[in-house]
């Protein structure tokens, strides 16, 4: 098989999982939040209310569509439609498994191997601002604007120490930037939350933070601000909105897992590749993964419906005075016990 | 004075510094909601599974019938009076010949409404009723979409001779015999 | 063949939008368009395989520089209504240092060789290994100092937002 269509197939197959694993996170949330409160949660819509996303997409769509008469058209529709393509866009080199042997030739279970890896994280990350300060702002309204401004001092403040605690891992990983390699690095046991547990403890606040997830949801703290950027927005392009968070979630985890849990790694994948055929390892490897992300997006979802909101002036605190300096510190000593113990 | 043992007094004492750390606070709250996912859910799946009511649970009224499935009700009036919430209104009517099989006595009620959103579920008026009438049991006041639903007339409230509504739980014993 | 198409279409793209940058008339898609500006530019780094120039260049300029400028036009709430009345003073002022700027693009053209410009070797300088060796043996210095100017320029921020508190 060509390389190119089996890259073809695997951005599709990753698009399609993406949006499955978004729309069953919407689902996932309001059973996790009924179970966590002592209730049970959908259950109308098919057993256990399995086809409650799709009744919830068939309302969205359904709904009637409101642009504000004095909202920029353009803009309004832009806004959603670019949160949306740079949550999808994240996905891209994140290696799902083990390679998958077709006819003889192996098959990388990632889209793009490219040189500059995490930074490529980074930079999508630092895009995804935009769709939120654009939508807010095209809406002329203005608990809109303070939602987007929230959203985006917050987004830069957090990308900060995220980026630290990342060059701590990228100390002990050999200094590459590729994530096939720092997944690679993790064999077996060998998971870089033995050796960065501070910097885990960091990444994983930074990366609530970024998802704007409780207790960091301040951009549409319904209390203070109505919806935050996402106001004056109805129908779908609410939809795409609150979509396009659950699919940065899926991506956080994807990432904590890849970064700190050894990625499709787990205790015994050695010793399973020498007795199984390779596609059955490699299959297994995907589950292991799959497995670890899920987790953590219960995580995602056990933190919203326990810990209260910050206030805005406390997260900026914790994002400038706490979390930027303790990751300094922590690549520092990252380096010095390398330096030492070399 | 402590109503419950659960009531905590607020100390404004410094925090050390492993409670400003906060993770341990966090931790602990995050291992109590984690208890809850494997408690028992106190949601009823409602249309399905009913939660069972107390005897003395009051809600929608019904007026009975005897044996013989004539209307016990004499639109005598005590229940209209004895209403705080003054929701009962009624129309009385003298039984005409061939109908001994519908109404019990001689005078009957031609026009009866209980008006839910007034009605506070008291059960004055079952206790004021001679006859042996008007009861209320332990079914649910249906919603509506609009206030004039919520006027229950008789098409509502007497009971159906083929589906007669169990009130033993409640029924009233008129053989107390005064001592004095 | 298909990355010279890809250089047209990316060459195309990043002049339209520098021309939108400048004619438009809402300081909005002006600082939008100068974003798509931006990309192009990266894609132009991609293309000569510095993939490292390119990612630097949407993290610090689209990403963080750009968010700054969006900032600051959304919350001025520029319209066309509130657009200041310009003097006869600076209308000449402005002649005279677009005049100036002209002039030296000029000049710089004309001191440049025109001709047939050929297309460096695709190399393997713009990895971000390589550009680490690179900037940490061969131009350390100016390395070292540029990163003591942003000590200098952080510690000043920080005095500042010291100083507002008395």
């Amino acid at each position: 098989m060509d390389p190119l269509i089996f890259k073809i197939i695997l951005v599709l197959v990753m698009f399609l999982v993406s949006l499955g694993i978004a729309a069953y996170s919407t689902y996932a949330e309001r059973k996790v939040a009924a179970f966590l409160q002592d209730r049970i949660g959908p259950d109308r819509a098919g057993p256990f209310g399995l086809l409650q996303p799709i009744a919830d997409g068939v309302k969205m769509f359904l709904k009637e569509e409101i642009i504000p008469n004095v909202s920029d058209k353009w803009l309004f529709i832009l806004g959603p439609s670019m949160f949306m393509v740079t949550a999808l866009m994240t996905s891209a080199i994140i290696p799902w498994g083990m390679p998958l042997e077709i006819g003889g030739t192996k098959f990388n279970l990632q889209v793009a191997d490219i040189n500059i890896g995490v930074l490529y994280i980074m930079g999508v990350l630092s895009l995804g601002v935009y769709g939120i300060m654009i939508g807010g702002w095209a809406s002329n309204n203005k608990y809109a604007l303070l939602g987007a401004i929230r959203a985006s001092s917050q987004m830069i403040s957090y990308e900060l120490a995220m980026g630290m605690s990342i060059i701590s891992i990228l100390l002990i990983s050999n200094g590459s930037l590729s994530l096939n390699a720092i997944v690679d690095g993790q064999k077996e046991w060998h998971w870089n939350i033995l050796y960065q547990p501070v910097g885990f403890i960091i990444f994983i606040i930074c990366a609530f933070a970024e998802a704007n997830r409780t207790p960091f949801d301040l951009p549409e703290s319904e209390s203070e601000l109505i919806g935050g950027y996402h106001t004056e927005y109805s129908s779908m392009k609410l939809g795409l909105f609150l979509f396009a968070e659950y699919i940065n979630m899926f991506i956080s985890s994807a990432m904590i897992a890849s970064l700190y849990f050894g990625g499709y790694n787990f205790p015994g994948l050695e010793y399973l590749s020498t007795v199984l055929p390779n596609n059955v390892v490699s299959f297994i490897s995907v589950g292991a993964l799959f497995t670890k992300i899920f987790f953590f997006i219960f995580v995602f979802m056990w933190v919203r419906w326990t810990i209260p909101r910050f206030r805005y002036d406390q997260l900026m605190r914790l994002g400038w005075q706490v979390l930027l300096p303790l990751s300094i510190i922590n690549m520092l000593v990252t380096g010095g016990i390398l330096t030492i113990f070399n | 004075m402590q109503l419950t043992n659960r009531s905590k007094v607020v100390v404004h004492k410094e925090m050390n510094w492993v409670e400003k750390l906060y993770l341990p606070a966090i931790f602990s709250g995050m291992f109590i909601t984690i208890k809850h996912l494997f408690k028992k859910k106190a949601t009823l799946r409602y249309p399905e599974v009913t939660r069972e009511f107390a005897p003395v649970y009051r809600g929608m009224h019904v007026l009975k019938r005897d044996e013989e499935g004539r209307e016990n009700c004499t639109a005598c009036g005590l229940c209209a009076v004895s209403c705080p919430a003054e929701a009962i209104t009624m129309d009385a009517a003298e039984r005409k010949k061939g109908e001994e099989n519908l109404y019990r006595e001689e005078k009957y009620a031609a026009k009866y409404e209980i008006n839910m959103l007034r009605c506070i579920f008291c059960g004055l008026c079952e206790e004021a009723c001679p006859k042996d009438a008007i009861y209320l049991t332990d079914r649910i006041v249906p919603s509506d979409y609009s206030r004039g639903g919520f006027v229950f007339g008789k098409d509502v409230l007497v009971e159906p001779v083929d589906q007669r509504i169990d009130i033993s739980k409640r029924k009233k014993d008129y053989s107390i015999v005064h001592n004095n | 063949m298909s990355s010279q198409l890809i250089f047209y279409i990316l060459s195309a793209l990043s002049i339209v939008s520098a021309l939108f940058v400048v004619f438009s008339r809402s300081p909005i898609y002006s600082v939008l368009s100068l974003i798509v500006c931006f990309f192009s530019i990266a894609g132009h780094y991609v293309m000569l395989n510095a993939q490292f120039l390119a990612i630097v260049h949407i993290i610090v300029y689209a990403g963080a520089i750009m968010v700054l400028m969006l900032f600051t036009v959304m919350l001025l709430n520029l319209n066309k209504s509130t657009e200041p009345h310009k003097t006869n003073l600076t209308k000449i002022m402005a002649i005279v240092s677009g005049g100036l700027l002209m002039l030296t693009l000029l000049a710089s053209i004309k001191a440049e060789k025109l001709g047939v410009y050929k297309a460096p070797e695709v190399s393997d300088i713009g990895y971000v290994q390589n550009v680490g060796m690179k900037l940490f043996t061969d131009f350390l210095l100016p390395f070292e100092i540029s990163s003591v100017l942003f000590v200098s320029a952080m510690i000043a921020a920080v005095v500042l937002a010291k100083k507002e508190r008395n």
